[in-house]
């Protein structure tokens, strides 16, 4: 829509007779006009690389669970970025559509259903079912916003959960477990290469389309309301009927997810479609930045990848370290000194071991529960007091939860501190404490790790990045 | 065309009384916009311009009176009902799309006519604001106040509308613009748009009207031809203090 008018005067004006001379000629200016250039489809392509490359990569069958299990993140925070980023309605009963299009699934595929339909026909209706529910909730929610709209799909999703837990049609909380594989056109898909090839083919479809969607005129509606509703409804856009095609739209995607979910886990469970998928979900789109397509992507992406790696005593160590070096070179300027502040850190644990060696033997006497090089490497620099923890790697005494709490106030006195200098200074010793409760007492948990690390990621990321990685930031008129 | 030859009025407030809670700030309102014609409303600060446009377009509900949209009754109506059968508004505070660009601004003021139609309206928009065709892809939150302004005009003028409101279209621009926003207005008068301008610079606005109404504390104080309402003292008085 942006052809040159035959018409018009172009160019009258100074501001416009200068503009060519103002902008920028550096490499980086150029580069990212250049970067604009790349039709969209080559880069669909590029994003798509490194998924079809997966398979061929990974031959562990665990990995490849995961890979599904990551592709289906990336279509349930593509699906909540309709609603949420695009929209702006705070739709926090989201995670229901995907559980109705699991259990769905298992309605028209299962032994307890004793039916098999195939999967061209049932996910297809899946789809229309779900976006139909998602028109039912959104009717009683249109005319909410924000705080409200927020309450009322949360209920909405309390409320399904428990008729899912309650209900024998649905067997309670013991789930569905006998769920047919999916069959496609005839075909029965039985390997996990199978479902990964499925639900990236999904995926593909769904970013296809939602790019489109974006582009058309819904979408700049749709994006325009988030903005002003007010304004919005003065430029004669139906405000309700767009609110309500994104929650069906949005829902449908989650829909196919759950459909494709469900026979690949071959069980569903009421507990899977919970607060806490809920949480996980925003988080990623949050962390990826609300709004934008690659956005939600890489963000499901990273948790997922991250959330999986955490789980695993072989991996978390690296995982954490390597991203605390990370953000601290990126987040401190100059960059020296985030340097200065990693000697410092290492300095510090160093003497501190030392000493304890020296006077106070039971502080180093303890044995991690990490698995990885790193964990044995850093044995000689971290305290590790003998019974700090119990078998199970549960906190053993008072001392060990003092320091837990210790640790999370000095994080928190850290915001505090207004001096830039002051702040640097003070990272040292709560890098280092941070350091010792990792090691002694969350990688022995990592259930309840990962979910304290995933808050703490976000917490950096807001404070300095509030868009997210990819969102852009807003433009406020003032 | 009306039985005395008059233009038949497209909007008519009859005995308008608008309340803020408690508050009663539009005290018997009656006001008249004939087709094509160019009317101005004067007034003080919170005189109540504002309000009666926001009483016009359904955004505040009068308690008595009516709103006559080119014949038929909207005072019960919706916003977006009363848009649809013509209306348009330049907000006193412009209301443009932040994050999105200039084209899609423009492109949105004209949301519910087919697509084949808007070039054609881009053009004319563009015709008026050269400007507006250069800084297209720009971000129109990161555009300077009076680009703003224009990006407002610009996407009321794309709706086509029959009776265009426009709240105080020349704040904040520098006074080459502030004439250039009045040749505008002009402009879009002559090619047949009936408008209803709210401005605080009396006397440019009144040039350019067709009649013109003051506004204080909520009454309709004065009204009457435009170039009669130049000369009036208790005019001179009442609003432009001298
Ligand atoms: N939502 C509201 N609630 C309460 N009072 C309001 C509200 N909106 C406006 N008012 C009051 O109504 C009166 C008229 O306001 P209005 O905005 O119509 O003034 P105006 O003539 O447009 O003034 P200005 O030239 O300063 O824009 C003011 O006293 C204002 O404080
Ligand atoms: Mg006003």
């Amino acid at each position: 829509m942006s052809e040159a008018p035959s018409g018009p005067r172009i160019g009258v004006d100074e501001w416009v007779a200068s503009a060519e001379e103002r902008r920028q000629k550096t490499l980086s200016a150029r580069a990212e006009r250049a970067f604009e250039r790349v039709p969209p489809a080559a880069k669909l392509a590029l994003l798509a690389i490194p998924f079809a490359l997966y398979p061929f990569l990974v031959e562990d069958p665990y990995l490849m669970q995961v890979g599904i299990n990551t592709l289906i993140f990336v279509l349930l925070a593509l699906g909540l970025n309709v609603a949420v980023g695009w929209v702006g309605l705070l739709d926090l009963g989201y995670v229901a559509f995907f559980g109705l299009g699991a259990y769905l699934y298992a309605a028209v595929a299962s032994d307890y259903a004793g039916r098999h339909w195939d999967g061209a026909l049932a996910i297809p209706a899946i789809a229309v079912t779900v976006a139909v529910a998602g028109f039912l909730l959104g009717l009683p929610s249109r005319r909410l916003v924000g705080d409200y709209l927020a309450i009322v799909t949360l209920f909405f999703l309390q409320l399904f959960l428990v008729i899912l837990i309650n209900s024998t049609f649905t067997r309670g909380p013991n789930g569905i477990s006998d769920i047919r594989p999916l069959t496609l056109l005839g075909r029965e898909i039985t390997s996990l290469d199978g479902y990964y090839w499925t639900a990236l083919v999904a995926l593909v479809t769904v970013v296809v389309v939602l790019y489109l969607v974006n582009q058309s005129r819904t979408g700049r509606a749709w994006r325009a309301l988030r903005e002003d509703e007010l304004a919005a409804e003065l430029m004669t856009m139906p405000v309700n009927r767009l609110k309500l095609m994104a929650f069906a739209f949005g829902a449908s995607i989650a829909g196919v997810a759950g459909a494709i979910y469900a026979p690949a886990q071959g069980a569903i469970f009421p507990a899977s479609f919970d607060l806490i998928l809920l949480i996980t979900v925003y988080a990623m789109l949050v962390l990826g930045g609300a709004g934008s397509l690659l956005g939600a992507t890489v963000g499901a992406v990273i948790i997922s990848a991250s959330l999986e790696a955490l789980r695993d005593p072989e991996d978390a160590s690296w995982l954490v370290y390597i991203a605390v070096v990370l953000v601290l070179l990126v987040l401190i300027k100059p960059w020296w000194r985030g340097l200065a502040v990693l000697g410092a850190t290492a300095a510090l644990g160093l003497l501190v071991h030392e000493a304890a060696e020296r006077w106070w033997p039971s502080l180093v006497e303890g044995t991690t529960f990490g698995q990885a090089r790193i964990d044995r490497l850093v044995d000689g620099w971290v305290l590790m007091p003998a019974d700090f923890v119990t078998e199970e790697g549960l906190p053993a005494g008072a001392a060990a939860r003092i320091t837990y709490l210790l640790f999370v106030a000095s994080v928190l006195a850290l915001t505090l501190i207004r001096s830039s200098l002051w702040r640097t200074v003070a990272f040292v010793p709560v890098l280092y404490l941070a350091a010792v409760v990792w090691q002694n007492l969350m990688l022995p948990q990592p259930a309840v790790a990962r979910f304290i690390l995933m808050g703490a990621l976000l917490v950096a990321l807001m404070a300095y990045r509030p868009q997210g990685l990819f969102g852009k930031a807003r433009v406020e008129i003032v | 065309m009306s039985a005395n030859g008059q233009p038949a009025p497209l909007l008519r407030l009859e005995g308008i009384n608008t309340y803020y809670g408690q508050m009663h700030i539009l005290q018997d309102v009656n006001l008249e916009v004939r087709e094509g014609e160019l009317v101005c409303l004067l007034g003080g600060n919170a005189s109540g311009k504002s309000t009666t446009l926001k009483t016009i377009l359904g955004i505040v509900e009068p308690r008595t009176g009516a709103v006559i949209l080119d014949g038929r009754d909207v005072t019960r109506d919706s916003t977006a009902k009363r848009i649809e059968r013509g209306l348009a508004i330049v907000p006193e505070n412009r209301r443009l799309f932040g994050p999105m660009t200039v084209l899609e601004n423009l492109e949105l003021g004209a949301y519910l006519r087919p697509r084949a139609d808007l070039q054609e309206d881009l053009e004319r928009v563009y015709s008026i604001f050269p400007l507006l065709y250069e800084r297209r892809k720009q971000l129109a939150g990161t555009l300077s106040g009076g680009e703003q302004q224009m990006v407002a005009m610009g996407r009321a003028l794309m709706a086509r509308p029959k009776l265009l409101l426009m709240d105080e279209p020349s704040m904040g621009l520098a006074p080459v613009l502030v004439e250039r926003s009045f040749e505008v207005i002009q402009e879009v008068h002559r090619a047949g748009v009936a408008m209803l301008v709210v401005e605080q610079n009396a006397n440019v606005s009144l040039s350019i009207a067709d009649r013109g109404y003051v506004l204080s504390t909520g009454r309709v104080v004065l009204e009457g031809k435009a170039s009669e309402l130049l000369t009036h003292d208790e005019l001179r008085k009442a609003y432009l203090g001298r």
